[in-house]
């Protein structure tokens, strides 16, 4: 046997002079997201992240827009007809120039499938001069912000076939694909001709793997420049390596508890919120998590700096208090230990998905929680689509979900289908708040302007204290990012990884 | 082989593919949940999937059709050799199976002929001498290889041949030796289990009458292994191989998603959780074939080396 390995390692070490992974000739990224499909509908987020396609509107650091493919834009005074001027001379990756006509083609083609611009009172975009003319049935604030998400990405016309469908992905971006191969692996090298500063990183590599153990020996071995999504096991380990630098970087996403208020355990608000109550999010937070600066202790997430409260009271870990509500909203614990009011128990079934490996720890660890004040819960796993389709045939009782609150950078058009009066499919669920509804109406109209901080605030605080959603964590990015380059950027709305502003680190 | 058998397996092949396409077409219809909004979440993923992606999806595929016209309609694709298109990626089926399933045979078969180079001689050579050290360490080592799952196989290889090495890629595919850890993890599974068959056939040839013959006529050891006792061993090694592709299918859906290997076990995995019929359908078809080829193959195999199988 001894012989055998020895023989087998001989070959290993003949073979090394001509592998090539030892140094790497290229910048390579690896990340859990697979790439599913051509289509930016589907995948575009790997496109954007990677510069190979640009939208017309640009997000900062902080969220605030700033100019992408659209040079300008204006506003008229009732708000409905948005003018974006297109940046002159840009070429698309097949060398054909933009036009004001390509780029109305996109957006149209776009909006005939899922994404954020079907969801927005588009009535018509047009091509005029040197503009595109995008005209709304009603003020929509949050256009801009739709108008930064992949799925309005501009693809030169080649791109697409007759119907629409994406057959190859040509954009602008300062980076082109030489290779792509789903669901898994893809490589880019620097557009000569692209209408802004040139990259110094020449060539650039995704690697999508899926297992957590996988992409932290990337980053260890060295193979890998920047990983993504570091398990909170390996963090520890991979900060030891002197070659590594580990990143973390708050991401407006949440995992809490969607309650269908017509549930008749759950309709009265004392309920609700001593089910908040009993749940020990430090815990969680510490043993499920392994970071204690995740519980949330509001809504809002403090990098949502616009809608997160400094100062408001963070929801606590009580049980003795949510045993008191319990009892005034008529619960009583019977013999065996359970809550029971009119001969029936408090029963609920906790939904949840395992497309983010946390949800279900997270659901078991409230589940005990919740039996200590005498709540009965179950727990089913399935698909994320679940989650949906039962909220739309009224069947879900309680979903535990992950919820990307900023999908573009300004949450106000998620928050609209989320507590649009009767809910949203990830939002609340037949709760009615006629406050919450009047001062999201008046954000969508308004924008940003001097009263928003005030609204903003309302609406946390009606969250806060009406509970149709109970938060239990929010999210951070972890990443490993090597010495090897230098000038990595972090976004924290994960819409680029910054590849053409990195450098190699000479030293 | 006679014309009978090839048209035995001709038969047997046609059947594997309607049964398999009936299969997978029942079975992903009467599993719970919505079809169109288990499409529309392994299309735009969990953070864009509401009821306003599922009812696109159910109008652009037609989903509240008669599932039986929808089989037919498969059936008739496939008589024309046509897969069809995956629901989730909107890619021609046949070229996703074409390159994932191309990747997942590299690795078996790289790690079928490790596996050969692993398992058999190790085997031979401890049923040269039963009950000796070498027998005991070749026992002991097949028992730990083929009862740690895969997963932590891979895990320990990463370990040794990349990190402290710095010898190997931990994972992905592309460069010429990518594939050496992923296939060596299924190899040692293989040889494990091939090992105690090649031990247990070269004991009994070992016991043989005609090999003792060989012995006693004044063959040396060596002179009758390669004359009376290889192809006697072979036999039960070829068949076995058989079975392990079955093994090998298994490993390589844990394999493939450690070591970020496009194959097609993982892309089954995802088919069948965003109920991509036509995938799910494709690939199960396409593997459906490959054991009939297979096995076929086997029996091929074994004519060859046992004169006895064609004279009956």
């Amino acid at each position: 046997m001894s012989k055998i390995l020895g023989a087998f390692m001989v070959v290993l070490v003949l073979l090394l002079p001509f592998s090539a992974f030892a140094a790497p000739p290229m910048i390579q990224i690896v990340a859990p997201w697979e790439i599913s499909s051509k289509d930016p509908s589907r995948a575009g987020f790997v496109y954007g992240r990677l510069e190979v396609a640009e939208t017309l509107v640009n997000v900062d650091l902080n969220g605030s827009h700033i100019p992408g493919l659209a040079a300008s834009w204006d506003t008229s005074d009732d708000g409905r007809i948005w003018r974006f001027t297109i940046r002159p001379d840009v070429r698309f990756h097949d060398g054909t120039l933009m036009t004001t006509e390509t780029v109305v083609n996109s957006l149209l083609i776009a909006r005939q499938k899922p994404g954020v611009l079907n969801r927005a009172p588009v009535e018509s975009i047009e091509a005029d001069n040197e503009a595109i003319v995008l005209t709304l049935s009603e003020p929509f604030s949050p256009i801009l912000s739709f108008l930064t998400h992949y799925s309005t990405m501009i693809l030169a016309p080649a791109a697409y076939d007759e119907s629409g469908n994406v057959v190859e992905v040509i954009g602008t971006g300062p980076y082109r694909i030489t290779l792509l191969q789903p669901p898994q692996k893809m490589e880019v090298a620097v557009f000569t001709e692209y209408w802004g500063p040139q990259p110094k990183i020449e060539r650039a590599g995704y690697l999508a793997a899926g297992r957590g153990e996988t992409r932290a020996l990337l980053a260890e071995s060295g193979e890998a420049h920047v990983v993504f999504t570091i398990d909170p096991a390996s963090v520890q380990r991979l900060a030891r390596r002197d070659h590594l630098e580990i990143r973390t970087v708050p991401l407006p996403r949440i995992v809490s508890l969607k309650l269908n208020c017509a549930h008749p355990g759950l309709e009265d608000v004392r309920v609700r919120q001593a089910l908040s109550l009993a749940i020990d999010r430090a815990g969680i937070a510490q043993a499920i998590l392994r970071q204690p600066d995740l519980v949330a202790n509001q809504y809002f997430p403090p990098s949502m700096q616009a809608w997160h409260l400094s100062d408001s009271a963070p929801l606590r870990y009580d049980t003795e208090q949510a045993r008191h509500l319990l009892q005034e909203a008529g619960w009583h614990v019977n013999d065996a230990g359970k809550l029971e009011r009119d001969g029936q128990l408090l029963q609920v079934e906790i939904v949840t998905y395992p497309d983010r490996p946390e949800l279900p720890l997270i659901a078991a660890a409230v589940q005990d929680q919740w039996r200590s004040v005498g709540v009965e819960a179950t727990i089913a796993i399935s698909n994320s689509s679940v989650i949906p389709a039962r909220h739309q045939d009224n069947s879900l009782e309680i979903g535990l979900i992950s919820r990307l609150l900023a999908l573009v950078p300004d949450p106000l058009g998620i928050l609209v289908q989320d507590f649009a009066p009767g809910g949203g499919d990830w939002g609340a669920m037949n709760w009615n708040s006629d406050q919450l509804s009047a001062i999201l109406a008046k954000l969508i109209v308004s924008g940003e302007n001097d009263t928003a901080e005030e609204l903003n605030r309302q609406v946390s605080e009606i969250l806060h204290e009406e509970m149709p959603i109970i938060p239990i964590s929010w999210y951070q990015q972890t990443v490993a990012v090597s010495r090897q380059v230098t000038n990595v950027i972090i976004d924290p709305f994960e819409r680029v990884y910054n590849i053409s502003a990195m450098e190699w680190n000479e030293q | 082989m006679n014309q009978a058998t090839i048209g035995y397996r001709v038969f047997q092949a046609f059947l594997v593919a309607f049964l398999v396409g009936l299969g997978t077409f029942i079975m992903v219809r009467v599993l719970p949940g919505d079809l169109a909004y288990r499409i529309a979440a392994g299309r735009y993923g969990y953070d864009l999937v509401d009821s306003v992606a599922a009812e696109a999806v159910r109008l652009e595929l037609g989903l509240d059709g008669s599932p039986i016209l929808a089989f037919l309609s498969w059936f008739w694709d496939l008589i024309r050799f046509d897969l069809g298109y995956s629901l989730v990626t909107g890619e021609l089926v046949r070229d996703a199976i074409f390159h994932e399933l191309g990747h997942s045979v590299d690795l078996a078969a790289t790690a079928l002929i490790l596996s050969l180079f692993i398992g058999p001689p190790l085997g031979l050579l401890a049923g040269f001498r039963p009950g000796s050290i070498i027998d005991r360490l070749v026992l002991a080592s097949s028992v730990v290889f083929r009862s740690i799952p895969h997963f932590a196989i891979g895990l320990v290889l990463i370990m040794i041949f990349s990190i402290q090495a710095g010898l190997l890629p931990v994972a992905g595919h592309g460069h010429p030796l990518s594939r050496v850890l992923p296939a060596l993890t299924l190899a040692l599974g293989l040889a494990a289990v091939s090992s105690r068959i090649a031990r247990d056939a070269m004991i009994k040839v070992r016991e043989s009458d005609y090999y003792l013959f060989g012995r006693t006529k004044g063959l040396s050891e060596s002179q009758v292994f390669f004359r009376h006792g290889l192809r006697n061993v072979s036999v039960p090694i070829i068949t076995y191989l058989g079975m392990q592709f079955v093994y090998l299918i298994e490993g390589v859906v844990v394999v493939e998603t450690l070591f970020a290997w496009p194959g097609i076990g993982h892309s089954l995995v995802h088919a069948i959780v965003a109920r991509d019929i036509p995938m799910i359908q494709g690939t199960a078809f396409v593997m459906g074939l490959m054991f009939v080829f297979l096995n076929a193959l086997v029996d091929f195999l074994n004519r060859l080396v046992d004169p006895r199988e064609r004279v009956v």
